[in-house]
Protein backbone atom coordinates (compact mmCIF):
# COMPACT_ATOMS: atom_id res chain seq x y z
CA UNK A 1 0.00 0.00 0.00
CA UNK A 2 2.55 2.62 0.60
CA UNK A 3 4.74 1.54 -2.31
CA UNK A 4 1.60 2.44 -3.91
CA UNK A 5 1.09 5.18 -2.90
CA UNK A 6 4.39 6.50 -3.16
CA UNK A 7 4.13 5.65 -6.95
CA UNK A 8 1.19 7.43 -7.55
CA UNK A 9 3.54 10.38 -8.19
CA UNK A 10 6.16 9.20 -10.02
CA UNK A 11 7.72 12.49 -10.33
CA UNK A 12 7.68 13.39 -7.16
CA UNK A 13 9.37 9.83 -6.33
CA UNK A 14 12.09 10.08 -8.68
CA UNK A 15 12.76 13.39 -7.62
CA UNK A 16 12.49 12.14 -3.45
CA UNK A 17 15.42 9.01 -4.52
CA UNK A 18 17.60 10.85 -5.69
CA UNK A 19 17.30 13.75 -3.09
CA UNK A 20 17.97 10.64 -0.44
CA UNK A 21 20.97 9.61 -2.40
CA UNK A 22 22.41 13.33 -2.45
CA UNK A 23 21.18 13.87 1.50
CA UNK A 24 22.56 10.08 2.49
CA UNK A 25 25.83 11.00 -0.08
CA UNK A 26 26.76 13.87 2.18
CA UNK A 27 28.90 12.27 5.08
CA UNK A 28 30.77 10.30 2.45
CA UNK A 29 30.93 13.87 0.83
CA UNK A 30 32.69 15.33 4.22
CA UNK A 31 35.06 12.21 4.07
CA UNK A 32 35.94 13.41 0.66
CA UNK A 33 36.48 16.74 1.96
CA UNK A 34 38.96 15.36 4.57
CA UNK A 35 41.01 13.47 2.37
CA UNK A 36 41.27 16.96 -0.38
CA UNK A 37 43.57 17.93 2.57
CA UNK A 38 45.48 15.25 3.84
CA UNK A 39 46.10 11.67 2.73
CA UNK A 40 45.08 9.67 5.69
CA UNK A 41 43.01 9.58 8.65
CA UNK A 42 43.72 7.79 11.88
CA UNK A 43 46.17 6.32 9.75
CA UNK A 44 44.26 4.72 7.05
CA UNK A 45 43.90 5.51 3.61
CA UNK A 46 40.60 6.86 2.01
CA UNK A 47 40.14 3.12 -0.42
CA UNK A 48 39.84 1.74 3.27
CA UNK A 49 38.00 4.43 4.89
CA UNK A 50 35.17 3.58 1.41
CA UNK A 51 35.47 -0.02 2.37
CA UNK A 52 34.75 0.82 5.97
CA UNK A 53 31.80 3.33 4.76
CA UNK A 54 30.61 1.47 2.07
CA UNK A 55 29.56 -1.47 4.86
CA UNK A 56 28.61 0.88 7.32
CA UNK A 57 26.09 2.78 5.21
CA UNK A 58 25.07 -0.46 3.09
CA UNK A 59 24.26 -2.49 6.12
CA UNK A 60 21.96 0.39 7.71
CA UNK A 61 20.23 0.88 4.45
CA UNK A 62 19.35 -2.06 4.88
CA UNK A 63 18.05 -2.03 8.07
CA UNK A 64 16.93 1.47 7.18
CA UNK A 65 14.52 0.14 4.47
CA UNK A 66 13.02 -2.14 6.24
CA UNK A 67 12.51 -0.80 9.77
CA UNK A 68 13.87 2.71 9.63
CA UNK A 69 9.93 3.38 10.28
CA UNK A 70 10.28 2.24 13.66
CA UNK A 71 10.37 6.45 15.20
CA UNK A 72 6.26 6.86 13.95
CA UNK A 73 5.67 4.97 16.87
CA UNK A 74 5.91 7.67 19.28
CA UNK A 75 3.58 9.22 17.33
CA UNK A 76 1.03 6.10 17.28
CA UNK A 77 1.22 5.70 20.48
CA UNK A 78 0.63 9.83 21.80
CA UNK A 79 -2.84 9.85 19.17
CA UNK A 80 -3.78 6.61 20.07
CA UNK A 81 -3.55 5.05 16.76
CA UNK A 82 -1.34 2.39 17.87
CA UNK A 83 -4.20 0.79 19.25
CA UNK A 84 -5.72 -0.28 16.12
CA UNK A 85 -2.45 -2.38 14.88
CA UNK A 86 -2.96 -4.33 18.42
CA UNK A 87 -6.21 -6.07 17.41
CA UNK A 88 -5.41 -6.45 13.86
CA UNK A 89 -4.18 -10.36 13.35
CA UNK A 90 -0.66 -9.62 12.30
CA UNK A 91 1.94 -9.58 14.44
CA UNK A 92 2.79 -6.07 15.87
CA UNK A 93 5.74 -5.77 14.71
CA UNK A 94 5.59 -6.38 11.22
CA UNK A 95 3.08 -3.70 11.12
CA UNK A 96 5.07 -1.31 12.63
CA UNK A 97 7.64 -2.24 10.23
CA UNK A 98 5.33 -1.79 7.34
CA UNK A 99 4.35 1.73 8.64
CA UNK A 100 5.08 4.58 6.25
CA UNK A 101 7.32 2.05 4.37
CA UNK A 102 9.51 4.07 2.33
CA UNK A 103 10.68 2.89 -1.33
CA UNK A 104 12.82 6.14 -1.04
CA UNK A 105 15.17 4.56 1.54
CA UNK A 106 16.55 2.61 -1.93
CA UNK A 107 18.44 5.91 -2.23
CA UNK A 108 20.88 5.66 0.93
CA UNK A 109 21.81 1.71 -0.27
CA UNK A 110 22.27 2.71 -3.96
CA UNK A 111 24.41 5.16 -2.48
CA UNK A 112 26.32 2.95 0.19
CA UNK A 113 26.60 -0.10 -2.51
CA UNK A 114 28.38 2.80 -4.89
CA UNK A 115 31.08 3.71 -2.01
CA UNK A 116 31.33 -0.07 -1.49
CA UNK A 117 31.95 -0.87 -4.90
CA UNK A 118 34.78 1.82 -5.46
CA UNK A 119 36.30 0.70 -1.98
CA UNK A 120 36.48 -2.85 -2.51
CA UNK A 121 38.17 -2.04 -6.75
CA UNK A 122 40.04 0.15 -5.09
CA UNK A 123 42.06 -1.04 -2.04
CA UNK A 124 44.66 -2.94 -1.81
CA UNK A 125 44.27 -6.09 -0.48
CA UNK A 126 45.36 -9.81 -1.49
CA UNK A 127 41.96 -11.50 -1.87
CA UNK A 128 41.43 -14.72 -0.67
CA UNK A 129 38.24 -17.15 -0.60
CA UNK A 130 38.01 -16.31 2.83
CA UNK A 131 38.01 -12.47 2.47
CA UNK A 132 35.34 -12.59 -0.61
CA UNK A 133 33.19 -14.79 1.30
CA UNK A 134 33.60 -12.03 4.33
CA UNK A 135 32.35 -9.25 2.78
CA UNK A 136 28.51 -10.55 2.10
CA UNK A 137 28.42 -12.24 5.45
CA UNK A 138 29.50 -8.02 6.78
CA UNK A 139 26.63 -6.79 4.95
CA UNK A 140 23.89 -9.31 5.94
CA UNK A 141 25.08 -9.49 9.86
CA UNK A 142 25.42 -5.57 9.76
CA UNK A 143 22.07 -5.12 8.67
CA UNK A 144 20.47 -7.36 11.23
CA UNK A 145 22.32 -5.69 14.28
CA UNK A 146 21.35 -2.54 13.00
CA UNK A 147 17.79 -3.87 12.36
CA UNK A 148 18.22 -4.74 16.04
CA UNK A 149 19.20 -1.32 17.81
CA UNK A 150 16.22 -0.05 15.88
CA UNK A 151 13.72 -2.49 17.34
CA UNK A 152 15.40 -1.70 20.27
CA UNK A 153 15.26 2.12 20.18
CA UNK A 154 11.48 1.35 19.69
CA UNK A 155 11.00 -0.50 22.62
CA UNK A 156 12.86 2.03 24.13
CA UNK A 157 9.69 4.29 22.89
CA UNK A 158 7.28 2.71 24.91
CA UNK A 159 8.85 3.98 27.71
CA UNK A 160 9.67 7.11 26.46
CA UNK A 161 7.19 7.78 23.91
CA UNK A 162 7.76 11.59 23.02
CA UNK A 163 11.81 10.74 22.93
CA UNK A 164 12.25 9.06 18.94
CA UNK A 165 15.11 11.16 18.51
CA UNK A 166 17.05 9.47 21.02
CA UNK A 167 16.87 6.54 18.81
CA UNK A 168 18.70 8.64 16.45
CA UNK A 169 21.76 8.24 18.49
CA UNK A 170 22.37 5.08 18.44
CA UNK A 171 21.28 4.29 14.67
CA UNK A 172 22.33 7.42 12.56
CA UNK A 173 25.29 8.07 15.12
CA UNK A 174 25.95 4.86 14.87
CA UNK A 175 26.47 4.10 10.89
CA UNK A 176 28.24 7.61 10.89
CA UNK A 177 30.45 6.01 14.01
CA UNK A 178 31.16 3.02 11.93
CA UNK A 179 32.46 5.23 8.94
CA UNK A 180 35.79 6.38 9.77
CA UNK A 181 38.59 3.80 11.15
CA UNK A 182 38.37 2.79 14.73
CA UNK A 183 41.74 4.21 15.78
CA UNK A 184 40.31 7.81 15.33
CA UNK A 185 38.32 6.72 18.30
CA UNK A 186 39.31 7.00 22.19
CA UNK A 187 39.85 3.65 23.59
CA UNK A 188 37.15 3.74 25.73
CA UNK A 189 35.10 4.59 23.43
CA UNK A 190 35.54 1.81 21.05
CA UNK A 191 34.97 -0.72 24.26
CA UNK A 192 31.37 0.56 24.34
CA UNK A 193 30.51 0.02 20.70
CA UNK A 194 32.14 -3.29 20.97
CA UNK A 195 31.13 -4.49 24.16
CA UNK A 196 27.95 -2.74 25.17
CA UNK A 197 26.66 -1.92 21.79
CA UNK A 198 28.37 -4.64 20.22
CA UNK A 199 28.23 -1.64 16.40
CA UNK A 200 32.04 -2.57 16.20
CA UNK A 201 31.28 -6.06 14.66
CA UNK A 202 29.46 -4.57 11.85
CA UNK A 203 32.63 -3.43 10.03
CA UNK A 204 35.32 -2.56 12.02
CA UNK A 205 36.49 -6.04 13.41
CA UNK A 206 35.80 -7.83 10.35
CA UNK A 207 37.36 -5.38 7.98
CA UNK A 208 40.78 -5.11 9.89
CA UNK A 209 40.62 -8.73 8.89
CA UNK A 210 39.84 -8.19 5.34
CA UNK A 211 42.54 -5.13 5.01
CA UNK A 212 45.02 -6.59 7.52
CA UNK A 213 44.85 -3.89 9.92
CA UNK A 214 45.21 -4.15 13.01
CA UNK A 215 42.28 -5.16 15.26
CA UNK A 216 40.43 -2.27 17.49
CA UNK A 217 41.36 -3.26 21.36
CA UNK A 218 43.82 -6.14 20.12
CA UNK A 219 41.04 -8.51 19.80
CA UNK A 220 41.59 -12.21 18.97
CA UNK A 221 41.50 -13.31 15.33
CA UNK A 222 39.06 -15.57 15.13
CA UNK A 223 36.45 -12.42 15.69
CA UNK A 224 36.64 -11.47 12.85
CA UNK A 225 34.02 -14.20 12.29
CA UNK A 226 31.72 -13.48 15.50
CA UNK A 227 29.47 -11.22 13.75
CA UNK A 228 26.64 -13.60 12.92
CA UNK A 229 26.70 -14.68 16.84
CA UNK A 230 26.71 -11.26 17.50
CA UNK A 231 23.47 -10.77 15.23
CA UNK A 232 22.02 -13.40 16.75
CA UNK A 233 22.62 -12.36 20.17
CA UNK A 234 21.36 -8.93 19.57
CA UNK A 235 18.30 -10.26 17.45
CA UNK A 236 17.16 -11.76 20.59
CA UNK A 237 17.87 -9.40 23.26
CA UNK A 238 15.82 -6.88 20.52
CA UNK A 239 13.12 -9.06 20.85
CA UNK A 240 13.22 -9.58 24.88
CA UNK A 241 12.87 -6.27 25.11
CA UNK A 242 10.61 -5.19 22.16
CA UNK A 243 7.96 -8.09 24.06
CA UNK A 244 8.68 -6.58 27.54
CA UNK A 245 7.65 -3.11 25.93
CA UNK A 246 4.80 -4.13 24.05
CA UNK A 247 3.33 -6.02 27.75
CA UNK A 248 3.93 -2.17 29.63
CA UNK A 249 1.78 -0.87 27.00
CA UNK A 250 -0.83 1.42 28.20
CA UNK A 251 -2.95 3.15 25.79
CA UNK A 252 -3.57 7.24 25.63
CA UNK A 253 -6.95 6.24 27.64
CA UNK A 254 -8.64 9.22 25.49
CA UNK B 1 4.16 50.11 20.73
CA UNK B 2 0.85 47.99 20.56
CA UNK B 3 2.25 46.23 17.27
CA UNK B 4 5.70 45.26 19.37
CA UNK B 5 3.58 44.18 22.26
CA UNK B 6 2.12 41.94 19.05
CA UNK B 7 5.26 40.08 17.77
CA UNK B 8 6.05 39.80 21.26
CA UNK B 9 3.59 37.41 22.34
CA UNK B 10 4.07 35.91 18.75
CA UNK B 11 7.88 35.07 20.55
CA UNK B 12 6.46 33.92 23.38
CA UNK B 13 4.16 31.62 21.98
CA UNK B 14 6.76 30.32 19.21
CA UNK B 15 9.34 29.45 22.48
CA UNK B 16 6.50 28.18 24.90
CA UNK B 17 5.31 25.99 21.74
CA UNK B 18 8.47 23.97 21.90
CA UNK B 19 8.91 23.77 25.42
CA UNK B 20 5.84 21.55 25.82
CA UNK B 21 7.72 18.73 24.41
CA UNK B 22 10.27 18.22 27.43
CA UNK B 23 11.07 14.54 26.50
CA UNK B 24 11.49 15.45 22.79
CA UNK B 25 14.42 18.21 24.04
CA UNK B 26 16.12 15.68 26.15
CA UNK B 27 16.32 13.46 23.75
CA UNK B 28 17.69 16.32 21.17
CA UNK B 29 20.25 16.99 23.90
CA UNK B 30 21.46 13.21 23.84
CA UNK B 31 21.69 13.13 20.26
CA UNK B 32 23.47 16.22 19.84
CA UNK B 33 26.07 15.27 22.61
CA UNK B 34 26.66 11.49 20.70
CA UNK B 35 27.14 13.30 17.48
CA UNK B 36 29.22 16.28 18.39
CA UNK B 37 31.06 13.40 20.70
CA UNK B 38 31.77 11.25 16.77
CA UNK B 39 32.77 14.68 15.36
CA UNK B 40 35.11 15.78 18.25
CA UNK B 41 37.02 12.40 17.45
CA UNK B 42 36.94 12.78 13.91
CA UNK B 43 38.57 16.50 14.01
CA UNK B 44 41.35 15.47 15.90
CA UNK B 45 42.32 13.01 13.87
CA UNK B 46 42.07 15.46 11.06
CA UNK B 47 44.20 17.96 12.39
CA UNK B 48 46.32 15.99 13.73
CA UNK B 49 47.06 15.17 10.35
CA UNK B 50 47.11 18.45 9.28
CA UNK B 51 47.99 21.00 12.08
CA UNK B 52 46.43 24.27 11.32
CA UNK B 53 44.04 23.36 9.00
CA UNK B 54 42.08 26.39 8.28
CA UNK B 55 44.05 28.85 10.61
CA UNK B 56 42.40 26.52 13.36
CA UNK B 57 44.46 24.36 16.49
CA UNK B 58 43.57 21.63 17.58
CA UNK B 59 41.29 23.01 20.37
CA UNK B 60 39.47 25.61 18.13
CA UNK B 61 38.06 22.64 15.78
CA UNK B 62 36.53 21.32 19.15
CA UNK B 63 35.16 24.22 20.29
CA UNK B 64 33.70 24.84 16.20
CA UNK B 65 32.06 20.89 16.53
CA UNK B 66 30.04 21.88 20.31
CA UNK B 67 29.36 25.35 18.95
CA UNK B 68 27.99 23.53 15.69
CA UNK B 69 26.09 21.10 17.70
CA UNK B 70 24.84 23.94 19.80
CA UNK B 71 23.36 26.10 17.09
CA UNK B 72 22.75 22.73 14.86
CA UNK B 73 18.73 23.43 16.22
CA UNK B 74 19.07 26.90 17.13
CA UNK B 75 19.40 27.90 13.69
CA UNK B 76 17.34 24.89 12.04
CA UNK B 77 20.13 24.17 9.77
CA UNK B 78 18.65 21.43 8.28
CA UNK B 79 14.91 22.99 8.35
CA UNK B 80 12.20 22.12 10.61
CA UNK B 81 11.93 25.70 12.04
CA UNK B 82 8.57 27.86 11.20
CA UNK B 83 8.79 27.38 7.29
CA UNK B 84 7.65 23.60 8.16
CA UNK B 85 4.41 25.24 9.59
CA UNK B 86 4.21 28.27 6.73
CA UNK B 87 4.39 25.59 3.75
CA UNK B 88 1.69 23.79 5.56
CA UNK B 89 -0.45 26.29 5.66
CA UNK B 90 0.46 27.82 2.46
CA UNK B 91 -1.01 24.18 1.01
CA UNK B 92 -4.02 23.67 2.99
CA UNK B 93 -4.43 27.47 2.18
CA UNK B 94 -4.74 27.85 5.82
CA UNK B 95 -2.47 31.34 4.78
CA UNK B 96 -5.54 32.69 4.10
CA UNK B 97 -6.29 33.61 7.47
CA UNK B 98 -2.89 34.53 8.35
CA UNK B 99 -3.58 37.35 5.72
CA UNK B 100 -6.20 38.73 6.84
CA UNK B 101 -4.45 39.45 10.36
CA UNK B 102 -3.68 42.91 10.68
CA UNK B 103 -0.21 41.94 11.08
CA UNK B 104 2.84 41.74 8.74
CA UNK B 105 2.87 38.48 7.64
CA UNK B 106 7.33 38.51 7.86
CA UNK B 107 7.17 39.76 10.72
CA UNK B 108 4.81 37.74 12.36
CA UNK B 109 6.53 34.43 10.99
CA UNK B 110 9.91 36.10 12.37
CA UNK B 111 8.65 36.57 15.63
CA UNK B 112 7.59 33.05 16.07
CA UNK B 113 11.12 31.40 14.73
CA UNK B 114 12.65 34.27 16.93
CA UNK B 115 10.98 32.04 19.87
CA UNK B 116 11.54 28.68 18.32
CA UNK B 117 15.41 29.91 18.52
CA UNK B 118 15.59 31.15 21.62
CA UNK B 119 14.07 28.34 23.34
CA UNK B 120 15.98 25.34 21.17
CA UNK B 121 19.20 27.71 22.06
CA UNK B 122 18.22 27.23 25.84
CA UNK B 123 16.81 24.05 26.10
CA UNK B 124 18.61 22.00 23.47
CA UNK B 125 21.76 24.00 22.51
CA UNK B 126 24.01 25.26 25.87
CA UNK B 127 23.93 21.48 27.40
CA UNK B 128 25.66 19.97 24.71
CA UNK B 129 28.28 22.69 24.62
CA UNK B 130 28.80 22.76 28.16
CA UNK B 131 29.37 19.19 28.16
CA UNK B 132 31.86 19.85 25.76
CA UNK B 133 33.60 21.98 27.37
CA UNK B 134 33.35 20.25 30.67
CA UNK B 135 34.99 17.13 28.85
CA UNK B 136 37.36 18.47 25.77
CA UNK B 137 39.72 21.27 25.66
CA UNK B 138 38.52 24.11 24.43
CA UNK B 139 39.13 27.56 23.08
CA UNK B 140 36.55 30.13 25.03
CA UNK B 141 37.35 33.44 25.68
CA UNK B 142 38.11 34.77 29.25
CA UNK B 143 37.20 38.33 27.67
CA UNK B 144 33.22 39.40 28.11
CA UNK B 145 33.05 41.74 25.32
CA UNK B 146 33.95 38.67 22.92
CA UNK B 147 30.67 37.10 24.21
CA UNK B 148 28.81 39.49 24.02
CA UNK B 149 30.02 40.69 20.37
CA UNK B 150 29.21 36.33 19.50
CA UNK B 151 25.98 37.16 21.30
CA UNK B 152 24.96 39.85 18.56
CA UNK B 153 26.51 37.66 15.63
CA UNK B 154 23.76 34.80 16.95
CA UNK B 155 21.35 37.62 16.34
CA UNK B 156 22.43 38.37 12.94
CA UNK B 157 22.75 34.15 12.49
CA UNK B 158 19.04 33.74 13.44
CA UNK B 159 17.66 36.70 10.98
CA UNK B 160 20.11 35.25 8.37
CA UNK B 161 18.78 31.76 8.75
CA UNK B 162 14.96 32.94 8.98
CA UNK B 163 15.10 34.56 5.59
CA UNK B 164 16.48 32.10 3.94
CA UNK B 165 14.03 29.57 5.03
CA UNK B 166 11.23 31.75 4.78
CA UNK B 167 12.36 32.57 0.75
CA UNK B 168 12.48 28.24 0.42
CA UNK B 169 8.69 28.26 2.46
CA UNK B 170 7.38 31.33 -0.24
CA UNK B 171 8.42 28.82 -3.08
CA UNK B 172 5.17 26.50 -1.77
CA UNK B 173 3.07 29.34 -3.47
CA UNK B 174 4.17 28.22 -6.68
CA UNK B 175 5.30 24.35 -6.40
CA UNK B 176 2.08 23.49 -3.81
CA UNK B 177 4.45 21.41 -2.27
CA UNK B 178 6.98 21.65 -0.07
CA UNK B 179 9.24 18.06 -0.08
CA UNK B 180 11.88 19.24 -2.58
CA UNK B 181 12.02 22.47 -0.84
CA UNK B 182 12.96 20.76 2.17
CA UNK B 183 15.41 18.21 1.12
CA UNK B 184 17.04 21.41 -1.04
CA UNK B 185 17.17 23.08 2.54
CA UNK B 186 18.57 20.19 4.08
CA UNK B 187 21.51 19.48 1.97
CA UNK B 188 22.32 23.23 1.55
CA UNK B 189 21.94 23.97 4.74
CA UNK B 190 24.07 20.98 6.19
CA UNK B 191 26.34 21.26 3.82
CA UNK B 192 27.20 25.04 3.38
CA UNK B 193 26.54 25.77 7.24
CA UNK B 194 30.07 24.02 7.85
CA UNK B 195 28.03 21.48 10.22
CA UNK B 196 30.19 18.22 7.86
CA UNK B 197 33.35 20.48 8.25
CA UNK B 198 34.71 24.37 8.87
CA UNK B 199 34.36 26.36 6.20
CA UNK B 200 37.52 27.85 6.30
CA UNK B 201 38.78 24.13 5.74
CA UNK B 202 37.20 23.92 2.60
CA UNK B 203 39.81 23.21 -0.19
CA UNK B 204 40.59 25.95 -3.24
CA UNK B 205 38.00 27.79 -4.56
CA UNK B 206 35.28 25.86 -3.47
CA UNK B 207 36.37 26.98 0.31
CA UNK B 208 36.10 30.65 -1.70
CA UNK B 209 32.79 30.68 -2.81
CA UNK B 210 30.69 28.81 0.57
CA UNK B 211 32.28 31.38 2.71
CA UNK B 212 31.01 34.07 0.67
CA UNK B 213 27.37 32.67 0.54
CA UNK B 214 24.65 33.22 2.96
CA UNK B 215 24.71 29.92 5.08
CA UNK B 216 28.69 31.18 6.27
CA UNK B 217 26.22 33.44 8.79
CA UNK B 218 25.03 30.76 10.58
CA UNK B 219 28.17 28.85 12.77
CA UNK B 220 31.23 30.21 10.56
CA UNK B 221 30.96 33.72 11.57
CA UNK B 222 29.43 33.56 15.02
CA UNK B 223 32.37 30.88 15.63
CA UNK B 224 34.94 32.96 14.42
CA UNK B 225 34.10 36.10 16.13
CA UNK B 226 33.73 34.01 19.60
CA UNK B 227 37.41 32.66 18.96
CA UNK B 228 38.95 35.90 17.93
CA UNK B 229 39.61 34.89 14.79
CA UNK B 230 37.68 37.59 12.96
CA UNK B 231 37.10 41.55 13.94
CA UNK B 232 33.54 41.40 14.67
CA UNK B 233 32.35 44.56 12.98
CA UNK B 234 33.59 42.29 9.91
CA UNK B 235 31.29 40.01 10.76
CA UNK B 236 28.67 42.13 11.68
CA UNK B 237 28.82 43.48 8.02
CA UNK B 238 28.80 40.45 6.06
CA UNK B 239 25.78 38.80 8.14
CA UNK B 240 23.73 42.06 8.44
CA UNK B 241 24.34 42.65 4.49
CA UNK B 242 22.61 39.14 3.58
CA UNK B 243 20.18 39.66 6.10
CA UNK B 244 18.85 42.66 4.61
CA UNK B 245 19.19 41.55 0.96
CA UNK B 246 17.32 37.66 1.84
CA UNK B 247 14.83 39.90 4.08
CA UNK B 248 13.92 42.13 1.64
CA UNK B 249 13.90 39.77 -1.41
CA UNK B 250 11.15 38.05 0.94
CA UNK B 251 8.85 40.88 1.27
CA UNK B 252 9.31 41.21 -2.89
CA UNK B 253 8.60 37.34 -3.05
CA UNK B 254 6.14 37.52 -0.96
CA UNK B 255 4.09 40.34 -2.34
CA UNK B 256 4.14 38.67 -5.66
CA UNK B 257 2.87 35.66 -3.82
CA UNK B 258 -0.07 37.19 -1.79
CA UNK B 259 -1.00 38.60 -5.22
CA UNK B 260 -1.67 34.95 -6.39
CA UNK B 261 -4.02 33.69 -3.35
CA UNK B 262 -7.42 33.10 -4.51
CA UNK B 263 -9.87 32.70 -1.44
CA UNK B 264 -12.45 30.27 -2.66
CA UNK B 265 -15.99 30.70 -0.43
CA UNK B 266 -18.61 28.12 0.82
Amino acid sequence: MWIRSAMTYRASFVVTVFGNLLVTGLDFVAILLMFSQVDSLGGWSLPEVAFLYGLSATAFGIADLTFGSMDVLGGRMRDGSFDTLLVRPVPVLAQVAADHFAVRRLGRITQGALVLGWGLLAVDVDWTAAKVLLVPVMLVCGGVIFCAVFVAGAAFQFLAQDAAEVQNAFTYGGTTLLQYPPTVFGKDFVRGVTFVLPLAFVNWVPASYVLERPYPLDLPSWTAFASPLVAAVCCALAGLAWRAGLRSYRSTGS
Amino acid sequence: MGSGRLYLAVAVGGFRRYATYRAATAAGVFTNTVFGVILVYTYLALWDEKPHLGGYDQTQAVTYVWLGQCLYATLAIQGGGAEKDLMQRIRTGEIAVDLYRPADLQLWWLAGDVGRALFQMLGRGVIPFAFGALFFPMALPADVTLWAAFAVTLLLATLVSFAIRYLAALSVFWLMDGMGVNQALMITGVFFSGMVLPLNAFPGVLGEIVRVLPWAAQIQMPADVLMGETDPLRAYAFQAAWAVVLLAAGRLVQSAATRRVVVQGG
